[in-house]
């Protein structure tokens, strides 16, 4: 349909078409051409800007169950996971938890217990429990009065804010969600192990069975649920805090705002959610 | 009191190191096809018309090591049938994403190179019948006609890709460099010297297996070794190797001398683990004898035979030089736990997938092709122009 297919008696927009033809030459209606473009470009452009911003917002507006179970408002929620070293009794039930809940072969590990011991000579021996509950046989008996003290602490992927796996990863396969978790994609890995490499902490391994990376998910199949990951629930003596750290009032947020918190290997700038309570400077 | 800790490494590496005798191949293999690239770029490019008798080899050496490149890094992956996502689907925060599109490149432009190269001959060759000359056809593309102007827009294209090639030769590998020196975690690889340091030992090994097939298939064709030819490739190891040898060192002695919190494990790793394949056969055997040898080699009083006997040496010393230093730095570097409190048992696997009977298969198969490609292309004509 033409443009000049007009009912009504007067056809306007033949007028209006005929009429600058008259008086405006070539040059002009070029530049004429041209404004139109940037114009509608620029509001294209900003209109294709604005639409992630609006949908981020809306995003952030949503309600959300956290790990405690509570519905939050008003704020993107971030998980974070915090140790405290002095609760930890080195029972291993954490890893025996993780291994069963995510099917973890044999000699590969998702965490694991380290356990630090101070002799009054200086030494420090530090060994870790890989084989599961109370499971550190390797040391020698010792005497007390040999030891000025001697403390656990469990590893876990620190589910880095600024990650050097994801950085790596030839393909994306390693990607971190909205909750700020760092996960491996087993679908797309091309098993290269690049991201084994990258990751300072030791917790990524080639899995055997996958024949892909892997790693702590913080059982991120659970947190989606509002549960908490299973080396936390197992934890007998609440070593293992796991949380939303934007909720203030979350009960890891709490512990991180009363207490001096430490991570891994801050020298290296990954910035860690997984944090630390009663670190020494030998625990790396 | 200051606490000394003892040996400890993290659990996820009692199972040993994740990359194997695979990449240590994979950097070996794409140096030489580095260096010996830069050969035939200093004939093309940099008008050393001494090198005309290994000039056309080169490439045929080069094209023949990078056709192979990536065999050792399909055996390695854990999901081979993916590998084609690092092109499909890069990440490109990744220095490893980049390396599809690179070796392609690469690739490409070696193989165009040496069409170019070969063009006359391949021309003369396709003008007959029958299963050979059909070879020919193919290898021509189908352009069977030269004119002189023809030549002419071939050699300029030959001189454009040489100009080009030099400094993708150098991406190529110092991207791999790069691959190690980016890793901040590993302070043994942690350097932005591992992309100058690889990239001279590339060429190194490069000019180093060039001297050695030269001289050998001089001997099987019964043809006399071109002295200044040799001569000139060994006073060019020599530089390289002073060059190669020099970054290698500073950074081992920046090291020792910031001896920064991590020197304590590095120092083991060098002296104990290191020790055989590092001080040994990096330092002294793969270093510092062919310096000398190369050296009295290239001294114009030195007779030819002598300068073939020592050039021989030292380019076998130096292959295997650039081989232990792949080694130590893959190898090495992984075998540092990163409790950096302990040691990651290595122990090599002879039979697997990844094992070295298979490395060593795979590494003979780019000789196999050389030999292939030396059979159908005349790779010992010397250019025309220069003689």
């Amino acid at each position: 349909m033409s443009c000049c297919d007009n009912k009504g008696g007067k056809d306007t927009c033949c007028e209006t078409k005929e009429a600058p033809a008259g008086f405006m030459d070539a040059n002009e209606s070029r530049r004429e051409f041209i404004w139109d473009a940037v114009k509608n470009f620029t509001f294209g452009a900003l209109t294709l800007t604005a639409i992630p911003i609006f949908v981020e917002k809306a995003d952030a507006e949503e309600v959300h169950t956290n790990s405690d179970g509570k519905e939050v408002k008003g704020h993107t929620v971030l998980f974070g996971y915090l140790v405290d070293t002095t609760k930890c009794i080195g029972c291993g039930g954490c890893m025996l938890a993780c291994k069963k809940e995510n099917d973890v072969p044999d000699g590969e590990f998702r965490t694991w217990v380290e356990r630090y011991v101070y002799y009054k000579d200086g030494s420090v021996r530090v060994d870790a429990n890989t084989k599961g509950t109370f499971a550190f046989t390797e040391l020698p008996p010792i005497d007390p009065k040999e030891v000025d003290k001697a403390f656990f602490v469990p590893k876990l992927c620190n589910h880095c804010l600024d990650t050097p796996c994801i950085q790596v990863c030839p393909v994306g396969a390693s990607y971190k969600t909205k909750e700020g978790v760092v996960l491996v994609d087993y679908e797309q890995c091309i098993g290269c192990a690049y991201c084994v490499q990258a990751c300072p902490f030791g917790t990524r391994f080639i899995n055997t069975k996958t024949n892909t990376a892997d790693k702590c998910t913080w059982c991120y199949h659970r947190i989606q649920h509002g549960e908490k990951p299973a080396c936390v629930d197992v934890c007998p003596t609440g070593t293992r805090t796991f949380g939303d750290i934007n909720d203030p009032e979350s009960e890891i947020s709490k512990t991180l705002a009363a207490n001096r918190i430490d991570v891994l290997k801050s020298y290296l700038g990954t910035r860690p959610k997984t944090r630390y309570i009663g670190l020494t400077a030998e625990v790396v | 009191m200051i606490h000394q800790a003892a040996e400890f490494i993290f659990p996820n590496d009692m199972s040993g190191v994740a990359w194997t005798v695979m990449i240590v191949l994979y950097p070996y293999i794409t140096g030489l096809v580095a260096g010996a690239f830069v050969v035939a770029a200093l004939y093309h490019v940099f008008g050393r018309k001494e090198l005309a008798p290994v000039a056309r080899f080169a490439l045929a050496a080069s094209f023949s090591f990078c056709a192979f490149a990536t065999l050792p890094l399909l055996l390695h992956l854990h999901q081979p049938q993916r590998a084609f996502f690092i092109m499909f689907m890069p990440n490109f925060t990744s220095a490893m994403a980049g390396f599809g599109f690179i070796y392609s490149f690469y690739l490409t432009l070696l193989a165009v190179e040496i069409l170019l190269v070969f063009r006359t001959d391949i021309v003369a060759m396709a003008a007959g019948t029958g299963i050979k000359s059909l070879l020919y056809k193919v290898l021509s593309l189908g352009v069977l006609r030269e004119t002189a102007k023809s030549k002419q827009i071939d050699a300029k294209w030959i001189h454009a890709l040489s100009v080009i090639g030099i400094p993708a030769a150098c991406v190529l590998h110092g991207y791999v460099g790069f691959i190690f020196g980016g890793i901040k975690a590993n302070p043994w690889w942690s350097t932005a010297l591992m992309p100058v340091i690889f990239l001279a030992s590339a060429i190194v090994s490069g000019i180093a297996m060039l001297i050695v097939l030269y001289v050998v298939y001089s001997k099987v064709r019964g043809v006399k070794v071109d002295d200044e030819c040799l001569r000139s490739m060994m006073k060019t190891l020599w530089l390289f190797l002073i060059l190669a040898v020099t970054l290698e060192s500073l950074e081992l002695l920046n090291m020792a001398y910031e001896a920064g919190e991590e020197w304590h494990i590095l120092s083991r790793l060098v002296t104990e683990k290191l020790r055989f394949t590092f001080l040994y056969v990096q330092l002294i055997i793969g270093s510092a004898i062919p310096f000398v040898l190369l050296l009295i080699g290239w001294m114009k009083k030195t007779s030819p035979r002598t300068r073939i006997t020592l050039g021989t040496i030292s380019g076998l010393l130096v292959l295997v030089q650039v081989l232990a230093m792949r080694f130590n730095v893959v190898i090495g570097g992984q075998m540092l736990s990163k409790s950096f409190r302990g040691f990651v048992q290595y122990v090599p696997e002879w039979y697997g997938r990844e094992g070295i009977l298979v490395a060593m298969g795979v590494f003979t198969l780019p000789f196999i092709l050389l030999i292939a490609v030396t059979q159908i292309l005349p790779v010992w004509k010397i250019d025309a122009h220069d003689h």
